[in-house]
Protein backbone atom coordinates (compact mmCIF):
# COMPACT_ATOMS: atom_id res chain seq x y z
CA UNK A 1 0.00 0.00 0.00
CA UNK A 2 2.69 2.41 0.90
CA UNK A 3 4.51 3.75 -2.03
CA UNK A 4 7.88 5.42 -2.15
CA UNK A 5 7.72 9.01 -3.16
CA UNK A 6 10.23 10.70 -5.39
CA UNK A 7 12.69 12.50 -3.14
CA UNK A 8 12.42 15.64 -5.21
CA UNK A 9 8.94 16.33 -3.91
CA UNK A 10 9.78 15.96 -0.22
CA UNK A 11 10.02 19.66 0.42
CA UNK A 12 6.57 20.47 -0.84
CA UNK A 13 5.14 17.58 1.19
CA UNK A 14 6.75 18.78 4.38
CA UNK A 15 5.76 22.35 3.74
CA UNK A 16 2.06 21.53 3.61
CA UNK A 17 2.19 19.10 6.54
CA UNK A 18 2.18 22.01 9.03
CA UNK A 19 -1.36 23.17 9.90
CA UNK A 20 -0.50 26.88 10.03
CA UNK A 21 1.13 26.74 6.65
CA UNK A 22 -1.89 25.00 5.23
CA UNK A 23 -3.98 27.79 6.71
CA UNK A 24 -1.83 30.33 4.91
CA UNK A 25 -2.24 28.43 1.65
CA UNK A 26 -5.99 28.30 2.18
CA UNK A 27 -6.13 32.05 2.62
CA UNK A 28 -3.95 32.61 -0.44
CA UNK A 29 -6.12 30.27 -2.48
CA UNK A 30 -8.62 33.12 -2.40
CA UNK A 31 -6.14 35.48 -4.02
CA UNK A 32 -3.04 37.53 -3.39
CA UNK A 33 -2.74 39.07 0.09
CA UNK A 34 -0.38 41.41 1.89
CA UNK A 35 1.54 40.07 4.89
CA UNK A 36 -0.51 42.17 7.29
CA UNK A 37 -3.68 40.41 6.17
CA UNK A 38 -2.12 37.03 6.86
CA UNK A 39 -0.98 38.13 10.31
CA UNK A 40 -4.50 39.30 11.03
CA UNK A 41 -6.25 36.19 9.72
CA UNK A 42 -3.92 33.73 11.45
CA UNK A 43 -3.82 35.68 14.70
CA UNK A 44 -0.11 34.93 15.11
CA UNK A 45 2.78 37.27 15.79
CA UNK A 46 4.32 38.57 12.57
CA UNK A 47 7.70 36.80 13.10
CA UNK A 48 5.94 33.43 13.21
CA UNK A 49 3.92 34.18 10.10
CA UNK A 50 7.07 35.30 8.34
CA UNK A 51 8.80 32.08 9.32
CA UNK A 52 6.02 29.99 7.79
CA UNK A 53 6.00 32.14 4.68
CA UNK A 54 9.72 31.62 4.33
CA UNK A 55 9.28 27.83 4.34
CA UNK A 56 6.52 28.10 1.75
CA UNK A 57 8.67 30.36 -0.39
CA UNK A 58 11.58 27.95 -0.20
CA UNK A 59 9.54 25.16 -1.75
CA UNK A 60 7.97 27.56 -4.21
CA UNK A 61 4.45 27.12 -2.82
CA UNK A 62 4.05 30.89 -2.64
CA UNK A 63 5.44 33.75 -4.67
CA UNK A 64 6.14 37.19 -3.31
CA UNK A 65 6.29 40.68 -4.76
CA UNK A 66 6.91 44.05 -3.23
CA UNK A 67 4.70 46.97 -4.02
CA UNK A 68 5.60 50.17 -2.29
CA UNK A 69 5.98 49.30 1.37
CA UNK A 70 3.71 46.31 1.11
CA UNK A 71 4.82 42.76 0.54
CA UNK A 72 2.25 40.63 -1.28
CA UNK A 73 2.07 36.84 -1.28
CA UNK A 74 0.25 34.62 -3.69
CA UNK A 75 -0.20 30.89 -4.20
CA UNK A 76 1.84 28.97 -6.75
CA UNK A 77 -0.20 25.85 -7.46
CA UNK A 78 2.52 24.30 -9.59
CA UNK A 79 4.73 23.70 -6.58
CA UNK A 80 1.98 21.65 -4.96
CA UNK A 81 1.31 19.63 -8.07
CA UNK A 82 3.71 16.82 -7.01
CA UNK A 83 1.34 15.99 -4.17
CA UNK A 84 -1.55 15.79 -6.57
CA UNK A 85 0.53 13.68 -8.94
CA UNK A 86 1.56 11.37 -6.14
CA UNK A 87 -2.04 10.49 -5.32
CA UNK A 88 -2.78 9.96 -8.99
CA UNK A 89 0.19 7.64 -9.30
CA UNK A 90 -0.89 5.70 -6.22
CA UNK A 91 -4.36 5.36 -7.68
CA UNK A 92 -2.98 4.23 -11.00
CA UNK A 93 -0.91 1.47 -9.43
CA UNK A 94 -3.96 0.16 -7.59
CA UNK A 95 -6.03 0.32 -10.77
CA UNK A 96 -3.44 -1.82 -12.51
CA UNK A 97 -3.47 -4.26 -9.64
CA UNK A 98 -7.24 -4.52 -9.72
CA UNK A 99 -7.27 -5.05 -13.48
CA UNK A 100 -5.08 -8.08 -12.94
CA UNK A 101 -7.27 -9.21 -10.07
CA UNK A 102 -10.23 -9.06 -12.46
CA UNK A 103 -8.50 -11.60 -14.70
CA UNK A 104 -7.81 -13.90 -11.75
CA UNK A 105 -11.45 -13.65 -10.66
CA UNK A 106 -12.72 -14.49 -14.14
CA UNK A 107 -10.66 -17.65 -14.00
CA UNK A 108 -11.95 -18.58 -10.56
CA UNK A 109 -15.53 -18.06 -11.74
CA UNK A 110 -15.03 -20.27 -14.78
CA UNK A 111 -13.43 -22.92 -12.64
CA UNK A 112 -16.37 -22.92 -10.22
CA UNK A 113 -18.85 -23.23 -13.06
CA UNK A 114 -16.73 -26.00 -14.54
CA UNK A 115 -16.93 -27.86 -11.25
CA UNK A 116 -20.68 -27.81 -11.61
CA UNK A 117 -21.08 -27.11 -7.93
CA UNK A 118 -23.34 -24.18 -8.63
CA UNK A 119 -22.00 -22.46 -5.56
CA UNK B 1 -12.87 14.17 -1.68
CA UNK B 2 -12.62 11.74 -4.51
CA UNK B 3 -9.57 11.98 -6.66
CA UNK B 4 -10.66 11.67 -10.26
CA UNK B 5 -9.68 8.31 -11.66
CA UNK B 6 -9.16 7.12 -15.18
CA UNK B 7 -9.31 3.52 -14.03
CA UNK B 8 -11.94 2.11 -11.75
CA UNK B 9 -10.08 2.29 -8.45
CA UNK B 10 -10.89 5.34 -6.40
CA UNK B 11 -8.51 6.77 -3.83
CA UNK B 12 -9.89 9.19 -1.28
CA UNK B 13 -8.37 10.80 1.79
CA UNK B 14 -11.05 10.83 4.50
CA UNK B 15 -8.85 12.39 7.19
CA UNK B 16 -5.23 13.42 7.64
CA UNK B 17 -4.50 9.93 8.98
CA UNK B 18 -6.38 7.85 6.43
CA UNK B 19 -6.37 6.63 2.86
CA UNK B 20 -9.37 4.83 1.41
CA UNK B 21 -9.25 2.74 -1.76
CA UNK B 22 -12.51 1.53 -3.33
CA UNK B 23 -13.18 -0.78 -6.26
CA UNK B 24 -16.09 -2.92 -7.45
CA UNK B 25 -15.58 -6.39 -8.88
CA UNK B 26 -17.82 -8.52 -11.06
CA UNK B 27 -17.48 -11.55 -8.79
CA UNK B 28 -18.93 -12.81 -5.50
CA UNK B 29 -17.03 -11.88 -2.36
CA UNK B 30 -15.81 -15.38 -1.56
CA UNK B 31 -13.86 -15.40 -4.82
CA UNK B 32 -12.41 -11.95 -4.19
CA UNK B 33 -11.38 -13.14 -0.74
CA UNK B 34 -9.80 -16.23 -2.23
CA UNK B 35 -7.82 -14.19 -4.75
CA UNK B 36 -6.76 -11.86 -1.95
CA UNK B 37 -5.58 -14.55 0.47
CA UNK B 38 -4.10 -17.30 -1.72
CA UNK B 39 -0.34 -16.78 -2.25
CA UNK B 40 -0.23 -18.19 -5.80
CA UNK B 41 -3.09 -15.93 -6.81
CA UNK B 42 -1.66 -12.87 -5.06
CA UNK B 43 1.51 -13.36 -7.05
CA UNK B 44 -0.48 -12.92 -10.22
CA UNK B 45 -2.01 -9.56 -9.46
CA UNK B 46 -0.27 -7.74 -6.63
CA UNK B 47 2.65 -6.41 -8.68
CA UNK B 48 0.27 -4.45 -10.90
CA UNK B 49 2.15 -4.08 -14.18
CA UNK B 50 5.29 -2.95 -12.45
CA UNK B 51 7.35 -6.02 -11.82
CA UNK B 52 7.27 -9.57 -10.57
CA UNK B 53 6.10 -10.77 -7.17
CA UNK B 54 8.81 -13.06 -5.82
CA UNK B 55 7.46 -13.59 -2.31
CA UNK B 56 3.84 -13.90 -1.19
CA UNK B 57 3.64 -15.42 2.27
CA UNK B 58 0.28 -15.50 4.00
CA UNK B 59 -0.27 -17.05 7.42
CA UNK B 60 -3.97 -16.30 7.56
CA UNK B 61 -4.83 -16.35 11.26
CA UNK B 62 -4.97 -13.72 13.95
CA UNK B 63 -1.36 -13.06 14.94
CA UNK B 64 -0.12 -14.66 11.72
CA UNK B 65 2.34 -12.82 9.49
CA UNK B 66 2.27 -11.85 5.84
CA UNK B 67 5.03 -10.67 3.55
CA UNK B 68 5.07 -9.63 -0.11
CA UNK B 69 8.16 -8.82 -2.12
CA UNK B 70 8.25 -7.50 -5.63
CA UNK B 71 11.16 -7.03 -8.00
CA UNK B 72 10.24 -3.78 -9.66
CA UNK B 73 11.26 -2.72 -13.10
CA UNK B 74 14.84 -1.57 -12.86
CA UNK B 75 15.69 -4.48 -10.58
CA UNK B 76 15.14 -3.04 -7.13
CA UNK B 77 13.27 -4.96 -4.46
CA UNK B 78 10.20 -3.60 -2.74
CA UNK B 79 9.02 -5.44 0.36
CA UNK B 80 6.02 -5.14 2.64
CA UNK B 81 5.04 -7.20 5.64
CA UNK B 82 2.66 -7.19 8.56
CA UNK B 83 0.52 -9.15 10.97
CA UNK B 84 -3.13 -10.16 10.84
CA UNK B 85 -5.18 -8.64 13.64
CA UNK B 86 -8.73 -9.60 12.74
CA UNK B 87 -10.14 -12.05 10.22
CA UNK B 88 -13.76 -12.52 9.18
CA UNK B 89 -13.63 -14.94 6.24
CA UNK B 90 -15.01 -13.49 2.99
CA UNK B 91 -15.78 -10.17 4.66
CA UNK B 92 -13.03 -8.43 6.53
CA UNK B 93 -9.31 -8.53 7.27
CA UNK B 94 -7.51 -6.13 9.57
CA UNK B 95 -3.74 -6.22 9.36
CA UNK B 96 -0.69 -4.10 9.94
CA UNK B 97 1.52 -3.07 7.06
CA UNK B 98 5.16 -2.12 7.15
CA UNK B 99 6.91 -0.71 4.11
CA UNK B 100 10.42 -2.13 4.33
CA UNK B 101 12.00 0.61 2.26
CA UNK B 102 12.12 3.23 4.98
CA UNK B 103 14.27 3.59 8.11
CA UNK B 104 12.66 2.51 11.39
CA UNK B 105 9.94 0.86 9.35
CA UNK B 106 8.34 -1.14 12.19
CA UNK B 107 7.49 1.93 14.19
CA UNK B 108 5.76 3.38 11.18
CA UNK B 109 3.33 0.56 10.46
CA UNK B 110 -0.07 1.39 9.09
CA UNK B 111 -3.26 -0.43 10.02
CA UNK B 112 -5.18 -1.68 7.00
CA UNK B 113 -8.80 -2.78 6.96
CA UNK B 114 -10.07 -4.71 3.97
CA UNK B 115 -13.83 -5.05 3.62
CA UNK B 116 -15.80 -6.99 1.02
CA UNK B 117 -19.50 -6.31 0.50
CA UNK B 118 -21.55 -8.26 -1.99
CA UNK B 119 -24.70 -7.19 -3.81
CA UNK B 120 -26.23 -8.93 -6.84
CA UNK B 121 -23.15 -11.05 -7.34
CA UNK B 122 -20.85 -8.03 -7.42
CA UNK B 123 -18.39 -7.16 -4.68
CA UNK B 124 -17.34 -3.77 -3.45
CA UNK B 125 -13.86 -3.86 -1.99
CA UNK B 126 -12.51 -1.15 0.27
CA UNK B 127 -9.11 -0.79 1.88
CA UNK B 128 -8.77 1.74 4.64
CA UNK B 129 -5.17 2.50 5.60
CA UNK B 130 -4.80 4.42 8.82
CA UNK B 131 -2.28 5.54 11.35
CA UNK B 132 -3.05 5.27 15.00
CA UNK B 133 -0.72 7.86 16.50
CA UNK B 134 1.37 10.88 15.78
CA UNK B 135 4.52 8.80 15.23
CA UNK B 136 2.84 6.81 12.52
CA UNK B 137 1.34 9.89 11.00
CA UNK B 138 4.68 11.65 10.96
CA UNK B 139 6.25 8.58 9.43
CA UNK B 140 3.84 8.91 6.58
CA UNK B 141 5.27 12.31 5.85
CA UNK B 142 8.44 10.43 4.99
CA UNK B 143 6.86 7.53 3.17
CA UNK B 144 4.57 9.42 0.89
CA UNK B 145 1.14 9.43 2.46
CA UNK B 146 1.54 12.18 4.94
CA UNK B 147 -0.89 13.99 7.13
CA UNK B 148 -2.08 17.13 5.55
CA UNK B 149 -2.57 15.72 2.14
CA UNK B 150 -6.32 16.05 2.40
CA UNK B 151 -6.00 19.76 2.95
CA UNK B 152 -3.48 20.00 0.19
CA UNK B 153 -5.81 18.17 -2.15
CA UNK B 154 -8.74 20.37 -1.23
CA UNK B 155 -6.55 23.34 -1.82
CA UNK B 156 -5.38 22.03 -5.16
CA UNK B 157 -8.94 21.56 -6.23
CA UNK B 158 -9.47 25.23 -5.58
CA UNK B 159 -6.50 26.18 -7.68
CA UNK B 160 -6.95 23.50 -10.32
CA UNK B 161 -7.68 26.08 -12.95
CA UNK B 162 -4.24 27.57 -12.51
CA UNK B 163 -2.67 24.16 -13.06
CA UNK B 164 -4.19 23.51 -16.43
Amino acid sequence: MAMARAATTADAFNAVAEPRRRQILDVLAGGERPVNDLVYVLGLPQPQVSKHLRVLREVGAVDVRDEGRQRFYRLNGHALKPIHDWVKEYERSWSERFDRLDAVLEELKEKEEGDGSGK
Amino acid sequence: MAVASSGTATVTLPTDEQILITREFDAPKDLVYKAWTTPDLVKRWWSANRGEVTVAEIDLRVGGKWRYVMIAEGGFEVGFHGEYREIVPNERIVSTEVYEGIPDAEAEAALNTLTLTEADGRTTLTILAEHRNKEGRDAHINSGMEAGMQDAMDLLEEVAISLS
